[in-house]
């Protein structure tokens, strides 16, 4: 009992929500009538190994809750009972409430058992309807083998293990004549200083299902008669009010019991150390905390392993090579073993990188529950497909994305997917679709989530603007840009409020949230055949490519991924545009020409236009030109945080340690654009004044 | 070494519970400032810095502390004074200042650095508050070190920026 148990509390927990999600997903698989057996032995293991784990690290609420579904999974898994789709509904609840129950206990708060209890009921009520149908058989059955329950209890007293008895080969024995369910008490045991490992502090209370008579029983007990306190009890209806605890222990054994003798339920102490309370009702916050720990596959660790050895290899090669004198052969060799070099540690920081990556299967996995439970409130018929579950992601990026990827999910089945009545008048499949699909497209990672169902309302939403005052009457926009309007903040097209979207604050929320992981939304739709949100996202938050840029004296850095072109500016193409807007035509377009060196306020650049250069980059959907003196190297750079030590700096999204240990900046492209004051061709300024203002 | 080592805890106990602490000084314009020693890091020469655009001009940059990014701020412009160049006494006392929200890791240009002194906290005085000079409000205490004055600095509020 002195082992600190605490240490592997949080091992448990990540373990036992990992169970509860494969136990959801499985559940969601299940079809009644046609389960499959594999996929109910996966979802009784789950169970199961919750149940334990909790048992062991006296979490008995939790694993007394388990213990009843187990039972009820298990004989679904004997093939003693039918699935139905009633028992599914109430396992997925379990499993909310498992959920809820855990997350108490993670945060050492008392877990609320009303709900617990409440569904403990309905458990048993399902498992007697079960008996009431092949009752008579069962009970038949234990009629013919004259089985019987017993509760014995068995207190040794201290120097018992003095007079050469061993409790273990009692309990093995009793065994041997039934089914036994043993529980320990160690409320006695004392403290580690006072503990003495010749005497004994543990009782035991069994419940012992057996055909053999009471007679039997004594005999195991024969020779500790007189060194221990024994009492053997048919078991039912046997327990006074004083040993009533507030948690209920439904084991295999007891529920025989309850079907004999159906309102009294077997209740047993809980044992020592967590006490929970059942008449919590006040419910405080449950706060999760962010988990810290990745699981890693060993696979991904001994690559790493392979390559610092190889990394230790070429190290050692450069070493050698130094200690040689210097030849025009060494030098080829050294450039050869720098050459490795570079090559292992990118091997190295990709392989690193990789650790952190997750199959984005961790965020999809929710969405079956989620559409589920959705498509039965709004009375829709949804079907929902992933694709792509094994595109790998950074795990900062999943938890990130996947609040904004539920607002999405959640709005294309309110607002997007038609009710039943709709698509059948529409000549649809009654039963709408929604895909997610996950997949990797250059450094980014991309996320479509798609639905058949009526496609925004681009009428609606233009109205709607007007009415916000987001856009004037006479606004000329195209439907892309109407559509792109929903992500703007207060907007929402529902007329009435639900419980599941239309508050206004979602899409900017979306977007913004996106955007803050350097990712960009948008939304492609086509009336009655449904639309696409497209989500683009970098791999990673840790490294980027860049591509290095003066300004003056100094460097910044152009995330790749944004930049579309660079070029030398055609001068005879570049207009102004109001006071001070240089717009260059390029092919089709007008592109706002924003030099660095203006907003960043730094002195003696090369200001003329055909002296410098244009870097083109797009956000947004919304491309400018940066000035820049020069085009430096491209490399991968590590993003380092300017917030750690200082506070955000308009247009810089942080900052990276060059080769030479100098510091250069990021920038922030939508950043910069808000601070040169730039508009968006399509908002509402643009229009009224029909010219660009830069206020820097 | 064990011995050693707790004597010199004990002593360092017993200057606490006296209120003792010590100070690293430096000079700023021919005055003396202290800093609490225990927020200081480590001391560096001057060295190439990368600048922030539109920052506040005390803020000189940020420079590449192994790996951290650490902001560096002039104390001089901080507290009004006129700017110098920065020579090769110029060192960059980088300090670990406890806000709010966790504490920062930033270092302050000063033109060089002094003394450690050990300054009993009940010892330092009050600023006169009918200057109209903006340090004063950087400034916790005044302390007489022999025939020297020493300003104390509010870190928290100096680098709360």
């Amino acid at each position: 009992m002195s082992i600190d148990l605490s240490q592997f509390f949080e091992v448990f927990f990540e373990e036992s929500f990992e169970g509860l999600d494969t136990m959801e997903a499985e559940l969601l698989n299940l079809v009644p009538g046609e389960e499959d057996l594999e996929t109910i032995n996966t979802i009784f293991r789950a169970a199961h190994s919750i149940k334990g784990g909790s048992g062991t690290f006296g979490f008995t609420s939790v694993a007394d809750f388990t213990h009843v579904l187990e039972t009820l999974l298990d004989q679904i898994r004997q093939g003693e009972r039918e699935l139905s789709t009633e028992h599914v509904n109430l396992l997925l609840k379990a499993v909310d409430c498992l959920r809820g129950l855990l997350a108490a206990l993670q945060s050492e708060q008392e877990p609320d058992l009303n709900e617990a209890n409440a569904l403990r009921l309905q458990f048993e009520q399902v498992l007697e309807i079960n008996n009431d149908a092949e009752a008579s058989v069962q009970l038949a059955d234990a009629k013919d083998t004259g089985s019987n329950t017993y509760q014995i209890d068995f207190k040794p007293h201290q120097h018992l293990f003095k007079t050469g008895n061993e409790p273990l080969f009692m309990i093995s024995e009793l065994a041997e004549l039934g089914e036994l369910e043993t529980h320990v008490f160690y409320d006695e045991v004392p403290d580690i200083t006072e503990l003495s490992s010749d005497e004994c502090f543990l009782h035991w209370r069994f419940f012992l299902n057996t055909a053999k008579d009471e007679k039997a029983i004594n005999e195991v007990f024969e020779w500790v008669e007189d060194d221990a306190d024994i009492s053997i009890e048919l078991c039912g209806g046997l327990f006074t009010d004083d040993l009533q605890s507030n948690t209920v222990n439904q084991s295999a054994v007891s529920e025989e019991c309850t079907s004999k003798n159906e309102e009294s339920s077997t209740t047993q102490p809980t044992p020592a150390p967590v006490k929970p309370k059942a008449q919590s009702n006040d419910k405080k916050p449950t706060t999760t905390p962010e988990s810290t720990s990745i699981r890693v596959g060993i696979d991904k660790v001994d690559s790493l392993i392979n390559m610092v050895g190889e990394l230790v290899i070429t190290q050692a090669m450069l070493n050698q090579l130094s200690e040689q004198e210097i030849t025009p052969a060494t030098i080829t060799s050294l450039q050869e073993g720098l050459a490795q070099l570079a090559h292992n540690t990118r091997d190295l920081q990709e392989n690193v990188m990789r650790i952190r990556m997750l199959p984005i299967n961790f965020v999809f996995s929710r969405f079956p529950r989620l559409v589920r439970d959705i498509a039965q409130k709004l009375n829709k018929q949804v079907e929902l497909k992933l694709l792509g579950e094994q595109t790998e992601l950074d795990k900062t990026v999943m938890e990130k994305i996947s609040d904004p990827m539920v607002h999405l999910v959640r709005n294309s089945l309110d607002h997007g997917l038609e009710t039943v009545e709709q698509r059948v008048a529409a000549g649809k499949d009654p039963v709408g679709t929604v895909t997610l699909n996950a997949f990797h497209q250059g450094g980014n990672i991309v996320i479509e989530i798609m639905d058949d169902g009526q496609g925004l309302n681009t009428k609606k939403i233009r109205e709607k603007a007007i009415a916000n005052e987001l856009i004037t009457a006479d606004s000329i926009l195209s439907d892309e840009e109407v559509n792109e309007l929903i992500f703007m903040p207060g907007f929402s097209t529902m007329d009435e409020v639900s419980d599941l979207s239309g508050r206004g604050v979602g899409m900017d929320v979306v977007k913004r949230n996106i955007q803050s992981l350097n990712g960009s939304v948008e939304v492609t739709s086509a009336p009655g055949v449904g639309s696409t949100f497209t989500i683009r996202l970098p791999l990673t938050l840790a490294i980027l490519d860049g591509q290095l840029v003066k300004v003056a004296k100094h460097t910044y850095i152009i995330p790749l991924i944004s930049i579309v072109e660079s070029l030398q500016i055609d001068i005879t193409k570049v207009s102004r545009v109001g006071k001070n807007l240089d717009v260059l035509r390029l092919r089709d377009e007008y592109i706002p020409i924003l030099r660095l060196y203006d907003i960043f306020n730094h002195q003696n650049a090369i200001e003329s236009l055909d002296k410098t250069l244009l870097v083109v980059v797009e956000t947004d959907n919304q491309k400018v030109g940066l000035l820049v003196d020069d085009l430096l190297s491209q490399q991968q750079v590590v993003i380092k945080s300017l917030e750690a030590n200082y506070h955000k700096v308009d247009g810089v999204s942080g900052a990276t340690i060059l080769g030479d240990g100098r510091v250069s900046l990021i920038v922030d492209i939508s950043g910069l654009i808000k601070l040169s004051g730039l508009k968006k061709p399509g908002s509402q300024d643009l229009i009224i004044d029909q010219h660009i203002a830069v206020e820097a | 070494m064990n011995a050693e080592q707790s004597e010199i805890n004990n002593a360092l106990s017993l200057q606490q519970e006296q209120g003792v602490k010590q100070f690293l000084t430096f000079i700023m314009a021919d005055e003396e400032y202290g800093v609490d020693i225990l927020t200081v890091q480590e001391i560096r020469s001057w060295e190439e810095i990368t600048e922030l655009p539109n920052s506040p001009d005390f803020v000189k940059g940020v420079i590449n502390l192994r790996g951290t990014i650490v902001p560096i701020i002039d104390l001089r412009l901080r507290f009004g004074l006129p700017s110098v160049e920065y020579g090769s006494l110029t060192v960059v006392i980088v300090v670990k200042v406890e806000f709010e929200q966790g504490s920062k890791i930033m270092g302050i240009a000063v033109d060089a650095v002094s003394d450690v002194y050990s300054i009993a906290e009940q010892d330092a005085k009050a600023v006169p508050s009918l200057s109209e000079s903006n340090s004063c409000e950087y400034v916790a205490g005044l302390v007489n070190v022999g025939e020297k004055m020493v300003a104390l600095i509010d870190l928290q509020k100096t680098m709360n920026i």
